[in-house]
């Protein structure tokens, strides 16, 4: 196997005293989808700040493209070709559509190119094109979460950090959503990073799958043989089978530790 | 008459807006910009009356100057106080003007200057005979606030530092440079308020106490206009330049500098949100 495009290694991330994340280490190959899922509070959000930089881990590394990127400020990872698409949107709220997404492409010094990408994302999302000089904070959730996936795209990255863009979102959105999430893997090869509570949509289209509880990676495994998993099934995808109760799903968590 | 009311209005307006634009952006406020004020109009009269420079030269000298003193504070004292509590970043924006003025007092002496201006004449437009130092603040403030308008609307970085001041950690996750752009911010706020000092110049004379009375003022102006609304800011400021000229005007001595203030407090009682300003609080 070739070296993955991104490698997390033992990385230990604190609020103050409170350590988030407790030694966590996962791979992303290039080109494919990967996700972590975990409940509410699991430490998601604080594994992505730690890898785009926003937050800086105790110990443990974090390697892009073969460069040491764990004390970098999240301008800097960004400029490296690496997106996020920050949990709850994050949009700015007084500037249009249009400009939001000008300011995705920031960085960028091609405005031919930038024109293009304008297109693409308009065909992505037809709404954002015929809301483009709407300020961005009067649009719906789902519209701001197509926004912020589209702002990040406008970067032109070879990789994208997305937390839990269903959040709040009814599920034809989320449908529609993880569609084009899809389509950007797909068509344009950016890798995907994917971290989501919506276990059932994020493994129907994730390759590979990480599960985190309290900070710690429990599960790994192909998206395939995870939803096979009997505690998969049960608890992020709530369906409970017939016997799997009581005492037996207390000893089933146990044997993911 | 009713001139030099909306002409003082502007300059508290200039630095209600250096207030508000620093405010908006890094959430501090900085109370030395009626010192910046003061510094802006203590070049450009070093340069025009001790150097013998042309007017507009000294003029642009003090704004570049006091621009980059504005960014070199951000980035040497200000962005080491990010994140402690409002009320020592206040102490500290309040001590660093109490230092520009024993600066300025040590460097040009606390005398009283008068700056020579282009402006001294009169000009009739329809009938009525206005001065032209106070025309000249008028003209000066409407000319930057479009300058202004323009840059943070048409540029790039203009519209990365709105982005900036909306959501400062979308804007990391953008790719912009956040710390530079808090200076740049800074150098802005510092250039317009000396631009307000040297268009005051001719009308108050310069001394290092000039910046103290105006910052008050238009600290009132900015909260007037709703403490983080750049058109409130203006309009603010001419409101206050008005009421003061009213007050001064129709009220027994002493209410000149108080009806402000006044009205202000009542300002407050009615409508808290200030005139433009909106109940919601912005994201961190
Ligand atoms: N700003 C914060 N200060 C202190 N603790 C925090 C902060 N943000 C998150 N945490 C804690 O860190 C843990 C992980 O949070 P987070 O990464 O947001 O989880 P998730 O995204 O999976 O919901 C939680 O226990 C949460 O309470
Ligand atoms: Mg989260």
């Amino acid at each position: 196997m070739t070296e993955a495009q991104l490698k997390v290694s033992n990385i230990e991330t604190y609020y103050g005293p409170i350590m988030a994340i407790r030694g966590v280490s996962f791979e992303v190959p290039k080109g494919d989808i990967v996700t972590i899922l975990g409940a509410n509070g699991a430490g998601k959000t604080t594994v992505l700040k730690t890898v785009s930089g926003v937050m800086d881990p105790q110990k443990g590394s974090v390697t892009f493209e073969g460069r040491e990127i764990q004390r970098m400020d999240p301008d800097k990872v960004m400029r490296l070709g690496m997106s996020h698409v920050p949990e709850g949107r994050e949009v700015f709220p007084f500037l249009s559509v249009r400009e939001n997404l000008r300011m995705g492409a920031y960085t960028r010094r091609d405005p031919d190119g930038v024109a293009k990408d304008l297109e693409t994302v308009f065909g992505y999302f037809p709404v954002l094109k015929e809301r483009a000089d709407q300020r961005a904070g009067s649009l719906s959730g789902g519209e701001q979460q197509m926004l912020a996936i589209s702002r990040a795209l406008m970067a032109n990255p070879r990789m994208m950090l997305l937390d839990e863009p269903s959040l709040g979102l009814s599920p034809k959105l989320v449908k529609e959503i993880f569609d084009i999430i899809v389509r950007i893997n797909k068509e344009r090869g950016v890798t995907i990073l994917l971290v989501e509570q919506n276990a059932n949509m994020a493994l129907q289209v994730a390759d590979y799958g990480y599960v985190l509880e309290v900070g710690r990676i429990v599960m790994a495994d192909t998206c395939e043989r995870l939803l096979q998993k009997e505690d998969i099934k049960e608890f992020y995808l709530g369906i409970k089978e017939e016997g799997a109760r009581g005492q037996r799903r207390w000893k089933k968590r146990k044997t993911w530790r | 008459m009713l001139l030099n009311g909306v002409a003082v209005g502007c300059i508290y307006g200039l630095v209600a807006l250096g207030f508000v634009l620093i405010y908006k952006a890094t959430e501090l406020v900085n109370f030395a910009q009626g010192d910046l004020l003061m510094l802006g109009a203590f070049v450009a009269y070093m340069a025009i009356a001790w150097w013998g420079w042309d007017y507009w030269l000294g003029f642009g000298l003090a704004v570049v100057v006091v621009a980059l003193f504005g960014a070199l504070l951000d980035r040497s004292v200000l962005r080491k106080v990010i994140g402690q509590p409002q009320f020592a970043v206040v102490m500290l924006t309040i001590g660093l003007g109490a230092m520009f003025r024993t600066f300025a007092s040590v460097t040009w002496g606390s005398e009283i200057y008068t700056l020579t201006t282009p402006f001294d004449g009169k000009t009739v437009i329809a009938g009525a005979t206005f001065s032209d130092q106070y025309l000249s603040i008028v003209v000066g403030t409407i000319l930057l606030c479009g300058t202004l308008y323009a840059f943070f609307n048409y540029t790039r970085i203009g519209v990365a530092m709105q982005a900036t001041s909306q959501n400062q950690l979308a804007a990391y996750y953008m790719g912009i440079p956040v710390k530079l752009i808090f200076s740049f911010i800074w150098a802005i706020s510092a250039a317009t308020a000396a631009v307000a000092g040297i268009l005051l110049a001719p009308v108050t004379l310069i001394d290092i106490n000039m910046g103290l009375a105006v910052a008050l003022k238009a600290f009132a102006a900015a909260v007037l206009g709703g403490f983080g609304s750049i058109p409130g800011a203006l309009v603010g400021g001419i409101v206050i330049g008005l009421i003061e000229l009213f007050a001064g005007r129709f009220l027994p001595d002493g209410f000149k500098d108080a009806a402000p203030y006044v009205v202000l407090l009542l300002m407050l009682a009615v409508r808290p949100q200030g005139l433009f300003g909106s109940l919601g609080r912005k994201k961190v």
